[in-house]
C-alpha cells in the first residue's frame, strides 16, 4: 500500500503539527511517537497522563430487538448479563475456536451496544458479524466518530475538569453523555494498564477536544510505540501478534473472556474447542517471559527448554521502558508455563536466559471503586 | 570523518577506522535500549553486519563501512546504550576496525556529500 492510499484520522494534522512521525498502521498514517520519544513519552503515561489517538479503531453499534443475544452467537463474552452503562471485554471467534479479533462491548444507554474492533480487523469482524447476525440484528459502522484514549494516573482528574461525570465512573463504566459540549461516549479503560479513559466523538469535535486536552500540563500525545510498549508491560496480549485466528482464547489466558453462562450453555462458535481446553487438553499457552541477559527478544524469537530444546515462540517482545530489562509474551506447552521456570529465548542465534514470570509484569491501577 | 548511505560514520586514524552510526541514525532510531558490539578479532567485509542497535521499537544492523579486522568493540555500549542518542558521533562509537582496503574510505562521502544524501530522504 503506498502512503496516498493510506487513511488519515480526523486528528492526522494535529499530529503532523505537533512533529509526530506518521508510519502506516492498520491502514492508517499513525503517529508512531512525537518530538519526546517511545522512551519518554512511555514513562510519562506511566506517570503523568498521556493522549492517544486510536481512531483507527472501529466504532459500532450493533442494533435489533435483543443484540446482546444475537452478539453472544459470534463472541463467547456474556452480554446479556451486561448491565447498563458496562463494558466488557470479549473475544470474536470462528468455527474452530480460534480469535478473529478481541473486542469491547459496551451498553452505554439504551441504543443497543456500542462495540470498539481493532482497525485492521474492522473489516472481516462487521462483515462476520453482518453474516451471522442477519436477519435479527445489525450493524452499522460510526465511521463519522474519532476515539481519544487518556491514560495515566493524572486522567481521571484532566478528565473530570471537562467532565465532571468521569469522576464517578469505575473501571470498565461506559456511559453515553454530553461532553464538551458534543455527544460523546466515555468509558473508564484503556490499554496501558493505567487508570483511564477512552472518548468518543463525533469527528468534527476530535481536533478540539484533543487541543482541549493537552491544553493541561499533565497532558502530552503518546504515539504508537509507547502504547505497544505500555501494553506489553500491562500483559495485554496485541491481536495480529499475540491473538490470531489459530489461537484460542484459552491458550492466551483470556479465560475471563469466556462467560460463565456461555460455558454452561456452549451455544457460539468454536465452543467445542474451548470446552476441551477448559477441561485440560492445551498444547500451548501464553506465558509472559523475563528475559534476564541480552537484547530484547522480540516478535518471532524461538522459545527454548534449558537443554535448548525449542518448546514455542515469542510473539511480542522488547524493552520495558518501566521495568528497565527486556519481556516478551509467546506460547510455549503448559509444563514450561509456572512463574519461575527457567527457559531461554534464542536472539540472532544466541540462547539468552529468560524466566516465566506472572502477568503482568508493571501492576495495573484499574480504579475498581471510588 | 566519511558516510555511509546507511548511516554508519568513519573516522581514520594511521590504519585503524572508528566506526559508528550517524546524529540522523540516532535520531531516527529513537531510545537506544540495546547494543551488541563486535568481539576483537572478527573480521568483516564492506557492507557485513558489524553490530546491533535496538531501540524500544525495533532491532537494525550496523554495517561495517569498511573492511578490516576488528581491533575493540565500545563495552561501555553495553552499560551505556543512551550514549549512542547522546553522543552518535563521538562516545558513541561502536568499533575500531584495522583497515585491510584503504581505498574503500576514499570512496565515501566527506560531509558535504553526505548532507546532500540527507537532504534528498
Amino acid at each position: 500500500m503506498s502512503d496516498q492510499d493510506l487513511k488519515k484520522t480526523p486528528l492526522y494534522d494535529a499530529h503532523v503539527a505537533a512533529g509526530a512521525r506518521m508510519v502506516p498502521f492498520a491502514g492508517y498514517s499513525m503517529p508512531v511517537q512525537y518530538k519526546d520519544g517511545v522512551l519518554k513519552e512511555h514513562l510519562w503515561a506511566r506517570e503523568h497522563a498521556g493522549l492517544f489517538d486510536v481512531s483507527h479503531m472501529g466504532q459500532a453499534r450493533i442494533r435489533g430487538e435483543n443484540p446482546a443475544k444475537s452478539f453472544e452467537k459470534v463472541v463467547s463474552a456474556d452480554y446479556q448479563g451486561l448491565k447498563a452503562g458496562k463494558q466488557r471485554y470479549g473475544v470474536l471467534l470462528n468455527a474452530d475456536g480460534g480469535i478473529v479479533d478481541d473486542l469491547m462491548t459496551a451498553r452505554p444507554d439504551d441504543d443497543g451496544l456500542f462495540v470498539v474492533v481493532n482497525g485492521a480487523c474492522k473489516d472481516n469482524d462487521y462483515a462476520i458479524i453482518a453474516r451471522e447476525l442477519a436477519g435479527e440484528a445489525t450493524v452499522t459502522r460510526l465511521e463519522d466518530r474519532a476515539l481519544l484514549a487518556l491514560q495515566g494516573p493524572e486522567a481521571a482528574a484532566v478528565l473530570a475538569a471537562h467532565v465532571p461525570e468521569a469522576a464517578q465512573m469505575v473501571f470498565m463504566d461506559a456511559q453515553a453523555l454530553t461532553a464538551f459540549g458534543v455527544d460523546a461516549i466515555i468509558s473508564r479503560s484503556g490499554y496501558t494498564g493505567e487508570d483511564g479513559y477512552e472518548i468518543s466523538v463525533p469527528a468534527e469535535a476530535a481536533e478540539r477536544v484533543w487541543n482541549t486536552l493537552l491544553a493541561d500540563e499533565r497532558v502530552k500525545p503518546i504515539g504508537l510505540g509507547a502504547r505497544d510498549s505500555l501494553r506489553l508491560e500491562a500483559g495485554l496480549p496485541l491481536y495480529g501478534h499475540d491473538l490470531d485466528e489459530t489461537v484460542s482464547p484459552i491458550e492466551a489466558g483470556l479465560n475471563f473472556a469466556v462467560g460463565k453462562s456461555r460455558r454452561e450453555a456452549g451455544d457460539y462458535l468454536g465452543a467445542a474447542r474451548i470446552a476441551k481446553e477448559l477441561a485440560g487438553e492445551l498444547s500451548r499457552v501464553r506465558v509472559n517471559l523475563k528475559v534476564l541477559e541480552g537484547a530484547p527478544a522480540r516478535e518471532g524469537a524461538e522459545i527454548a527448554d534449558e537443554a535448548g530444546n525449542v518448546i514455542g515462540k515469542v510473539t511480542s517482545g522488547g524493552f520495558a521502558p518501566s521495568l528497565g530489562y527486556p519481556i516478551a509474551i509467546g506460547f510455549a506447552p503448559p509444563a514450561f508455563s509456572a512463574v519461575g521456570t527457567q527457559l531461554k529465548v534464542i536472539v540472532r542465534g544466541k540462547p539468552a536466559a529468560a524466566e516465566v514470570v506472572a502477568s503482568p509484569f508493571v501492576p495495573n491501577r484499574y480504579v475498581r471503586k471510588l | 570523518m566519511r558516510f555511509t548511505k546507511d548511516h554508519e560514520w568513519v573516522i581514520v586514524e594511521g590504519d585503524v577506522a572508528t566506526v559508528g552510526i550517524t546524529a540522523y541514525a540516532a535520531e531516527q532510531l529513537g531510545d537506544v535500549v540495546f547494543v551488541e558490539t563486535p568481539e576483537a578479532g572478527k573480521v568483516v567485509k564492506q557492507g557485513e553486519g558489524l553490530a546491533v542497535v535496538e531501540s524500544v521499537k525495533a532491532a537494525s544492523d550496523v554495517y561495517a563501512p569498511v573492511s578490516g579486522e576488528v581491533i575493540e568493540g565500545n563495552g561501555e555500549l553495553a552499560g551505556a546504550p543512551e550514549t549512542v542518542n547522546a553522543l552518535p558521533e563521538s562516545g558513541g562509537w561502536f568499533a575500531k576496525i584495522k583497515l585491510s582496503n584503504p581505498a574503500e574510505v576514499d570512496a565515501l562521502m566527506d560531509r558535504d556529500a553526505y548532507e546532500a544524501f540527507l537532504a534528498t530522504l
